[in-house]
């Protein structure tokens, strides 16, 4: 499935990084620590988290990650914007909680 | 091939970014992908570290045919008791840098997971310095 398609069936907002709207994605990593993401993501995974700050840009890049989105209608401040549309990685936004969000994409990944 | 690059003390925003010019270099050199995804994440966490903990310092890589090695060395505080900072959980991070999702007490150990060599040595009031290696092969 591409970033495109998880954006149009969940109805994400896309904040930035519209370029990478054709990456496919490889499954999906939640958490905050920013340490467990990069030790235990892998390429292609959708990371779904709360953190806004340019170092989640850092490590969705170095483990090329598909996207990333943000829970609860939360933004990230332009210096991660700016890199998310550099690097075609995009960011992406929803309403709804981790737990909620969460199951709505395991449902669609494993559909 | 040598590579240098410095690191500040809390400058989160540019953390990873001697991490980021590694892995091009790497990848340029066609070196096998699953190798450069253990230089990155124990490369990744000796960064955050300089920056987190350190009062910055110097990343130093030297890249071969049949291996990188990587010195992070930083200027300080250094590390009283380096078993203890190296079980996974244990953190001396502040209340502002757990905040951003650092100081889980993860990064030691997932250098360790991640490479063939490591080899920590800190003296306190001086600095720590942190040398790690990953065979290409």
């Amino acid at each position: 499935m591409k970033v495109k398609e998880l954006v149009e069936k969940l109805n994400l907002k896309v904040l930035s990084g519209e370029n990478g709207l054709d990456r496919e994605i490889d499954g999906c990593y939640i958490s905050d620590l920013l340490s467990d993401v990069m030790g235990n993501a892998e390429m292609g995974n959708v990371w779904i988290t709360l953190q806004t700050h340019k170092n989640v840009m850092a490590v969705a890049s170095l483990k090329e990650m598909s996207c990333i989105i943000l829970v609860k209608n939360l933004g990230a401040n332009e210096d991660t914007l700016n890199q998310s549309n550099e690097e075609a990685l995009p960011i992406l936004q929803t309403s709804l909680p981790t737990y909620e969000i969460a199951g709505q994409v395991y449902n669609l990944l494993h559909s | 091939m040598h590579l240098e690059y410095q690191v500040y003390e809390a400058d989160f925003v540019n953390a990873g970014s001697a991490s980021s010019s590694i892995k091009k270099t790497l990848k340029q050199l066609n070196i096998n992908p699953a190798i450069i995804k253990r230089v990155v994440v124990a490369l990744y966490e000796a960064e955050v570290n300089a920056i987190a903990h350190a009062y910055g310092g110097t990343i130093t890589a030297d890249i071969d045919a049949n291996k990188i090695n990587i010195k992070v060395v930083d200027k300080g505080p250094g590390i009283p008791d380096i078993d203890w900072a190296m079980q996974e959980g244990n953190s001396t991070a502040s209340p502002e840098v757990r905040d951003m999702g650092f100081g889980a007490g993860m990064g030691l150990p997932n250098i360790q997971k991640n490479v063939d060599k490591l080899n920590v040595q800190s003296t306190v009031g001086v600095g720590t310095s942190v040398e790690m290696e990953v065979n290409f092969k």
